[in-house]
């Protein structure tokens, strides 16, 4: 009973054959749907190896950890440590004091011997750092002879900057005391900062999930009437779904590839350019191999059902798509099913927490954009059932989305989804961003740092100490230090810090500008910006795809339209029109949700609620060119598919 | 009468025997009725009273030594002929299938001939579309029957003039 | 008939690459005539339906319409001219498919500026004179190959246009609806006194003109150009 699986064989190949036997345009919708679907698979696999990458950097980091004991007396086997941050010029730098009480001092994991005093260990990203000639503001901050480079399995990644200072001076009170080095026990999460990392994912990773949907249903329609002519021919409905099933599996099995190629590409350069805490060591970087399994398994999969959906009334009847007949009109309830499930989800933001809670808002987010996804079919069908009149131009594009608005709308939910989804990260550190600088704006205007100092020291010592540092303007002591730094010398913040460092290391120098927190946020949002940019402009050429399909298949009625005398400025604009209301619709949408998650996630951080106009301009702004560059780029098509040629085609 | 134009076309290629005029006749024409000797001598004798044909003797006796040649007179006879539409009427296509191998044969231009006859075709049925669209039930259906004739006879003329190429390499001696 | 033509093609050649439609052919047509242009396919008589039309320009010789040269004229003028004072007729597939019946016929007047509802009303009068007023309100995908044929003759008639140029109207059609939509349309051009340049290769189709016209390898018979 081989017959069966050979005959399968054959009509799965048979389907494959046929999705590249359309020449040049075969192997274009191809390549488009193993891209989309490639990129996908590149998202899906980083997020799979997030985790993964961020536990094993955090186990080692648990090795290192030093918890402090106040019952611990001193003995042979402990040691004093001091903890230790700093910045310079915006990176930042953190270290270990160390001060052994006896000879057997614990070691701290990767580090052999440990460091005198005014030696140091440190990782090799900042041995590497200090040994730069432009360094010696930094060398002068310990002024500590470097001995030895601290091991991989004591740092968090490769990029870390990261030191062990041995020293004299600690004491027990401003000290803690150890006799190992590491914890067993879990450490906090910042709320925050999940939300924030979850919250972008979900961002970035719902429009992909929705392109990948809409990149296996490029070329759809050719697809259709090919299959429509095979069931006239004479294959049944079984068949035909293997042969369809065919079609698609060629182009999510390269895209699963091509997935595979990005995400080794990335992981490349997230080894080569990762810093701070997204430094990871090439063999943190495995996905989680249940996850990639499922990843494998599951985009095919996927795609096959998608096409399966989407050819149901082919299957049905042989005359499907070659005979234009009214569609089936869209349901509104199961649509609106996600959004009200997400804002359920998502409802322990309007009580004012999301700590514990941070995977059911993830997933509220995730549902409410996939709820776009699928409003937007909706909405567009509505709202152009009631629009009437106008000139044949707006008549010719209104009629046309009537009968057939599903291709694109298509398109324009990428779109829509990673708008609403930016608008809300936007929102959010927007939000952030306004309670970090908060304090900045109202308090210490006049000045550029205050130091807080973990030793006492006499009266003036500090206040002396930094009004003879080069740069320094003006010190004003109170509970803690307040200085004011000459705005001409590019140098003074660094040798105010290496004063600070030199009478107390533990002494915290905070800046009111410049602040590493915004940094990260800054960071995070151009990231965003980064992603839905790369993402857009794949998403506007799937449009463009889309539009010439349409296009293509309208090549008959065009060229019939330009013989008996349309101007072309009619037909241009039947196009702009045609393209332009999906995109506006769905930006609609998407800012109505983009604001209103943002707000809640506002909501969630405490933070005040304002809405970003800054970011409804820029979104709706690429909304708009998205439409002109696709309308400019369907236009040399229109040309030529007016041409009388065409009046003979079928 | 088509078959003295054939016999007088078949002439055009050069000078020939009763016996392989006749022969040459039934090749390209006597399809389901073969030539009578007697009818191919009959037309003989007339076309030579007309000063169409001449007759060539060779040595010896006898009817088979006859050689027939064409006049100028003949050969202005046959052209005339083929330039000259037949009236349409149904049935024709005997003659008109004559028409069209002979002019290959002798090398004339065939669709000339298929232009002629379907213009004087489509002038009768012009006048029957006329009466038929201003007629009553009874004219239209009289006149759609002869114009599906007539029509018929043209459509079949169309399908000849489409294989000229291959009749031409078939039927050339 | 001493008279000017309306539209005379001269000397008209033709390119499509390699392929060489139309090598020197002239044509005159006069106003209210129905002209048949048949010949067997790929002999250039679509190519000369559109040459005439001012669809495609020519690649050597001139193609006039009363006293303008189509050549001469933008692209802008000969497609406002083909709105106008032309009308159009192909095989099949010629109605756009989104829009109804009633749109398609009225769309000619609306590119022309014509008012919404004036198109309309002069679209259903139309329409009913051709015998489709029922189907005014369904597209084109919901009728009848016949009824769709129809529809695009009173769109073709709709605007009043001096020329109708059909390219094998009735070749999609049985002969019963073939027949009607001749009918109706030669009945309609002899009130309205369009001249017709039909492209057809059907003879009992050509027997609805004034007079056939026949192109053979991109030429005119020599017999027509004495006429």
């Amino acid at each position: 009973m081989s017959v069966t699986p050979r005959r399968w064989l054959f009509e799965l190949a048979l389907g494959a054959r046929m999705s590249v036997a359309g020449g040049g345009a075969g192997w274009v919708r191809l390549s488009l749907i193993a891209a989309g679907v490639g990129l996908g698979v590149a998202v899906l696999l980083g997020a799979a190896t997030v985790p993964a990458a961020l536990g094993a950097s955090n186990a080692r980091i648990d090795t290192r950890v030093i918890e402090t004991s106040h019952d611990l007396p001193a003995a042979d086997d402990t040691l004093l440590t001091g903890h230790v941050t700093t910045t310079y010029e915006g990176t930042s730098i953190s270290g270990e004091l160390l001060r052994p009480e006896g000879s057997h001092p614990p070691l701290p994991p990767g580090v052999s011997r440990l460091p005198g005093p005014g030696q140091m260990v440190a990782s090799p990203a900042l041995a590497r750092m200090l040994a730069e000639p432009g360094s010696g503001l930094l060398r002068e901050r310990w002024d500590a002879e470097v001995v030895g480079v601290i091991g991989a399995e004591g740092l968090s990644g490769p990029a870390e900057l990261f030191f062990y200072l041995g020293t004299d001076k600690l004491s027990p009170p401003g000290a803690g005391r150890i006799d190992e080095f590491g914890t067993s026990g879990a450490h906090e999460a910042v709320p925050m900062a999940v939300l924030l990392i979850l919250a972008g994912m979900v961002v970035l990773l719902i429009p992909v999930l929705v392109f990948m949907a809409g990149a296996v249903r490029f070329g759809d329609r050719t697809r259709n009437r090919r299959l429509a002519a095979l069931r006239l021919a004479g294959s049944d409905i079984a068949m035909t779904r293997r042969i369809a099933a065919g079609e698609t599996l060629i182009g999510a099995l390269l895209g699963l590839l091509v997935g595979g190629l990005l995400w080794a590409g990335g992981i490349l350069l997230a080894h080569r350019y990762g810093t701070g805490p997204l430094s990871f060591y090439p063999a943190d970087l495995r996905p989680v191999p249940l996850l990639a399994a499922a990843i494998v398994v599951a985009v095919p999969v996927a795609a096959v059902l998608v096409t399966l959906t989407a050819m149901r009334r082919v299957v049905a009847e042989p005359l499907g798509v070659t005979r234009m007949s009214t569609p089936t009109r869209r349901r509104f309830w199961w649509r609106l099913l996600p959004s009200a499930l997400g804002i359920v989800l998502l409802w322990p933001l309007f009580e004012g927490g999301s700590s514990g809670v941070e995977f059911q808002i993830a997933g509220g987010m995730a549902l409410l954009l996939i709820g776009v996804a699928l409003l937007l079919p909706w909405l567009v069908e509505a709202v152009v059932d009631r629009l009437r009149g106008g000139s044949p131009a707006w008549e010719l594009a209104v009629r046309r989305l009537q009968l057939d608005s599903g291709t694109a709308v298509r398109a324009v939910s990428g779109i829509a989804v990673s708008v609403a989804g930016v608008l809300a990260m936007q929102g959010l550190v927007t939000g952030i961003e306004s309670q970090v600088t908060e304090p900045s704006t109202t308090a210490a205007v006049r000045y550029d740092a205050e130091i807080f100092p973990e030793t006492t020291l006499p009266t003036g010592v500090w206040a002396r100490a930094l009004a003879a540092t080069p740069g320094v303007r003006e010190v004003t002591e109170g509970r803690h230090l307040s200085v004011a730094l000459d705005p001409g010398d590019p140098v003074a913040m660094e040798q105010l810090r290496n004063t600070a460092a030199g009478l107390d290391p533990q002494a915290y120098v905070w800046t009111t500008n410049n602040d590493a927190a915004r940094n990260a946020l800054a960071g995070l949002r151009d990231t965003l910006l980064a992603g839905t940019t790369a993402l857009l402009l794949l998403i506007g050429a799937s449009m463009i795809i889309n539009i010439a399909e349409q296009l293509r298949e309208r090549r008959r009625a065009l060229a019939v339209l330009a013989a008996f005398g349309t101007p072309h400025r009619t037909l241009r604009a039947s196009i702009l029109y045609q393209v332009t209301v999906p995109v506006a619709l769905g930006m609609l949408l998407a800012i109505t949700v983009g604001t209103g998650l943002a707000a809640m996630l506002q909501l969630a951080v405490s933070a005040p609620l304002r809405v970003d106009w800054l970011g409804i301009g820029t979104t709706s702004g690429i909304g708009v060119l998205v439409v002109l560059g696709t309308t400019a780029a369907g236009l040399p098509l229109l040309r030529s598919l007016t041409s009388p040629g065409n009046l003979r085609t079928e | 009468m088509s078959v003295g134009f054939a016999l007088l076309g078949l002439l055009e290629n050069g000078p020939r025997h009763g016996y392989d005029l006749k022969r040459s006749y039934d090749k390209a024409f006597g399809r389901d009725r073969a030539l009578h000797y007697g009818q191919v001598y009959t037309t003989m004798a007339r076309l030579l009273k007309n000063g169409f044909v001449e007759v060539e003797s060779e040595p010896g006796e006898g009817p088979e030594r006859k050689r027939y040649a064409i006049t100028d007179a003949g050969v202005t006879d046959v052209r005339e002929w083929l330039a000259r539409p037949e009236k349409p009427e149904p049935y024709l296509q005997s003659t008109l299938y004559t028409k069209v191998v002979l002019a290959l044969m002798t090398g004339r231009d065939a669709a000339e001939v298929l232009d002629t006859q379907r213009a004087e075709h489509l002038r009768l049925m012009r006048v029957l579309t006329k009466r038929k669209t201003e007629g009553d039930f009874a004219d239209e259906l009289i006149c759609d029957h002869a114009l599906f004739h007539l029509e018929a006879d043209l459509r079949w003329l169309e399908l000849a003039a489409a294989r000229l190429d291959r009749l031409a390499t078939t039927l050339r001696p | 008939m001493a008279d000017q033509p309306l539209l005379a093609a001269d000397d008209v050649h033709l390119s499509f690459g390699e392929t060489r439609a139309l090598q020197g052919a002239s044509l005159q047509v006069y106003a209210g005539e129905i002209v048949a242009l048949m010949g067997p396919s790929g002999s250039g008589k679509s190519s000369l339906l559109h040459c005439l039309a001012g669809i495609l320009a020519p690649d050597a010789g001139s193609v006039r319409y009363g006293d303008r040269d189509l050549a001469q004229m933008t692209d802008s003028c000969r497609s406002a001219l083909r709105r106008g004072e032309f009308g159009f007729v192909f095989q099949f597939g010629q109605l756009v498919p989104e829009l109804t019946c009633a749109e398609n016929v009225a769309l000619p007047l609306r590119l022309a500026g014509t008012r919404r509802r004036e198109a309309h009303r002069k679209a259903a009068v139309w329409l009913e004179r051709l015998e489709v007023a029922d189907v005014a309100g369904k597209r084109p995908g919901q009728v009848s190959g016949g009824q769709g044929q129809r529809v695009a003759v009173a769109r073709a008639l709709v605007t009043r246009p001096k020329v109708i140029f059909a390219d094998e109207p009735t070749g999609a059609l049985d002969s019963l609806n073939g027949e009607l939509v001749l009918k109706l349309l030669v009945s309609a051009v002899r009130e309205t006194g369009a001249a017709v340049v039909l492209v057809t290769h059907e003879v009992r189709v050509a027997a609805y003109g004034d007079r056939e016209v026949v192109v053979r390898d991109g030429r005119i018979r020599e017999r027509e150009l004495a006429r």
